[in-house]
């Protein structure tokens, strides 16, 4: 049961972790502002819940929205900042971090927005061993579906193929005629898109304010250290993992929840400081 | 006006030291003036990390916290003479720089960061949760200094002319030894380690413990910061741990400019008093810190004082 609750966490950390890494695996960025992504589509959905009165509608608008404006923070914001190093990038987000969570202040107040769970999604189901929460089982088969999306297009399509030459090696694909800056482009957008959808995938699950990004950025960034930087299917893992680990933890020892993925970190950084599923040597 | 410059840069201690004096003075009210001062210290205290070494810390609040928490505790739990609880949060930010810094210095450039974060994170939790030490939400309550004697004055602590020119006493000695350690051989290995960590390790330095020796100074003075802090507010904040805080040095450092002596400073100066002016008019400042950050990253990349120096070819021989 508490594994169940355990997987149902940790797919919103994977959500997380893999945008994270899709933006570092190709544009060489880290997004500080991911989490404040996250909080954007969490008060997004929120919001576009209310004037719809459309679950789906929202999840399908959020992400969008998002996205966009991963868009327009990529082409803006982030471009004239390539080439001059890794940390500036990771400064100008964490400022854009700021300017989001207040931007979200002045929309919505400073009290955030009560989260609402869709009507069909209310109420437990009988899972075998016992009663479940269904939004949590829909968060995980959303979740599932979702990391299947992003691995077939990757690995399946025209586009994911440009995407990983591209990281692979940027002036052949610049030489064959691809345009990389608007692939570039793209995956900024669809790594906040996916940001934006995880926001809203949790928001039932926790309290919608503008400061739910920060804890939720650390984890993540957490889960990406665990997992190892640039490898999506260590994000995935570890995203589930750390999510078991809290929620086992929080069943035995409640008051250690918060720090044993910290711990897990710790231990996992003694042992392999390139994390599980990075390579040697990658960590430079 | 370059030989005036080259002169501050000479001497840098004397030449702030001379500065910081009749600073309150120049300040709307002495309370900025102090704040001014402690997160100066909190950003020159980073930058000896960041800007020399080019390690991006985002868990320095953890030192600022640690020192805060462990002074106030001193004072409110074991009435300990402030003078000794100063020093009891300088050691504690000390050990906690050793401990966050051995595990954080086993990795490189973005991953530093993420994993100084998550560190920092720990700490938070740590005193959030030890209510019955730290008062967890509310924050430590009743950190007050009293009255007390010096060559037969009695010195009025609670008097915030009389606060500045101690805490200043404290800010003075730390930016002489941080001058010191920038004019020594280790600071010419910091800087080399920055410009290409694989040569200076070719040069037979020994990169990881030059990197852990000044990540544990870093967090000493950024827990005398605290220190201070936590006597000038008499009470603890639980803010004063937060992640948020971390990232108030990294925008000091670089909208004063990292890598320079006074930098920091001025990037805490202006960070403060724009904080001060723009609360006047609207609560949403964190906005407009942001916006500043952004476009000084974008645009001034060198920040404040760094740019001052490039524009009067400053830069080359002396980071002042």
């Amino acid at each position: 049961m508490q594994l169940l609750t355990g997987i149902a966490l940790g797919s919103i950390y994977a959500l997380l972790a893999l945008g994270l890494c899709l933006i570092f695996g190709m544009l060489n960025v880290v997004n500080f502002a991911h989490g404040a992504f996250f909080m954007v589509g969490a008060f997004m959905g929120v919001y576009f819940l209310g004037v719809t009165g459309n679950f789906w509608f929202s999840l399908i608008l959020t992400p969008l929205a998002t996205g966009v404006l991963g868009l327009l923070t990529e082409r803006f914001l982030v471009r004239p900042l390539y080439g001059r190093g890794i940390d500036y990038p990771l400064l100008l987000t964490f400022g854009l971090s700021y300017v989001l969570i207040e931007a979200m202040r002045v929309t919505f107040g400073i009290e955030g927005l009560p989260s609402v769970t869709p009507d069909g999604l209310k109420g437990t189901l009988d899972v075998g061993i016992g009663f479940f929460p269904k939004y949590r089982l829909f968060l995980i088969a959303a979740t599932a579906v979702i990391i299947f999306a992003v691995w077939f297009f990757i690995q399946k399509t025209r586009y994911g193929l440009i995407i990983k030459a591209g990281a692979a090696d940027q002036d052949i694909v610049k030489v064959l005629g691809i345009d990389i800056a608007k692939v570039w482009l793209m995956v900024f957008g669809l790594g906040c898109a996916i940001a934006g959808l995880s926001g809203i995938l949790a928001s039932p699950t926790r309290s919608v304010n503008p400061e739910m990004g920060i804890p939720i950025l650390a984890e993540s960034f957490v889960v990406t250290v665990v997992g190892g930087m640039g490898s999506p299917v260590g994000a995935v893992v570890a995203g589930l993992l750390v999510g078991v680990v809290y929620s086992m933890t929080s069943l035995f020892f409640p008051d250690l929840a918060e720090l044993s993925i910290f711990v897990l970190m710790a231990v996992v950084l003694l042992i392999r400081p390139q994390g599980l599923f990075g390579k040697a040597g990658a960590m430079g | 006006m370059k030989s005036f410059f080259q002169l501050i840069a000479r001497h840098r201690v004397l030449a702030s030291t001379l500065f910081l004096m009749i600073f309150p003075f120049i300040m709307p009210y002495e309370a900025l003036a102090i704040n001014i001062l402690i997160f100066g210290l909190f950003a020159m205290g980073f930058n000896l990390l960041f800007g020399y070494m080019g390690l991006l810390s985002f868990g320095h609040a953890a030192f600022l916290g640690i020192g805060s928490y462990l002074t106030g505790i001193g004072i409110v739990h074991y009435s300990m003479p402030w003078g000794s609880a100063i020093l009891v949060g300088v050691i504690g930010a000390a050990i906690g720089g050793l401990l966050m810094g051995f595990l954080a210095i086993r990795t490189r450039g973005i991953y530093f960061s993420m994993v100084t974060l998550a560190l920092g994170q720990i700490v938070f939790y740590c005193f959030y949760k030890a209510e019955s030490l730290t008062g967890g939400e509310n924050g430590l309550r009743g950190v007050r200094v009293d009255n007390f004697n010096i060559l037969g004055i009695t010195v009025d602590f609670l008097n915030p002319l009389v606060k500045y020119y101690i805490i200043l006493f404290f800010v003075v000695i730390a930016m002489w030894l941080i001058s010191r350690i920038l004019s020594s051989p280790l600071g010419a290995v910091m800087e080399a380690i920055r410009e290409n960590e694989k040569r200076a390790a070719a040069c037979g330095f020994d990169v990881a413990r030059t990197k852990l020796l000044v990540f544990v100074l870093s967090a000493a003075i950024c827990g005398l910061a605290g220190s201070l802090r936590a006597l000038h507010l008499s009470i603890v904040p639980i803010d004063s741990l937060h992640y948020l805080q971390s990232g108030q040095a990294v925008m000091m450092s670089i909208l004063g400019g990292m890598g320079t002596f006074f930098g920091p400073f001025i990037g805490a100066a202006v960070m403060l008093y724009l904080e001060d002016v723009v609360t006047t008019f609207t609560k949403h400042w964190m906005a407009v810190i942001g916006l500043v950050f952004m476009f000084f990253v974008l645009f001034f990349p060198k920040g404040i004082w760094g740019t001052i120096l490039s524009k009067l070819n400053l830069n080359q021989d002396s980071k002042s």
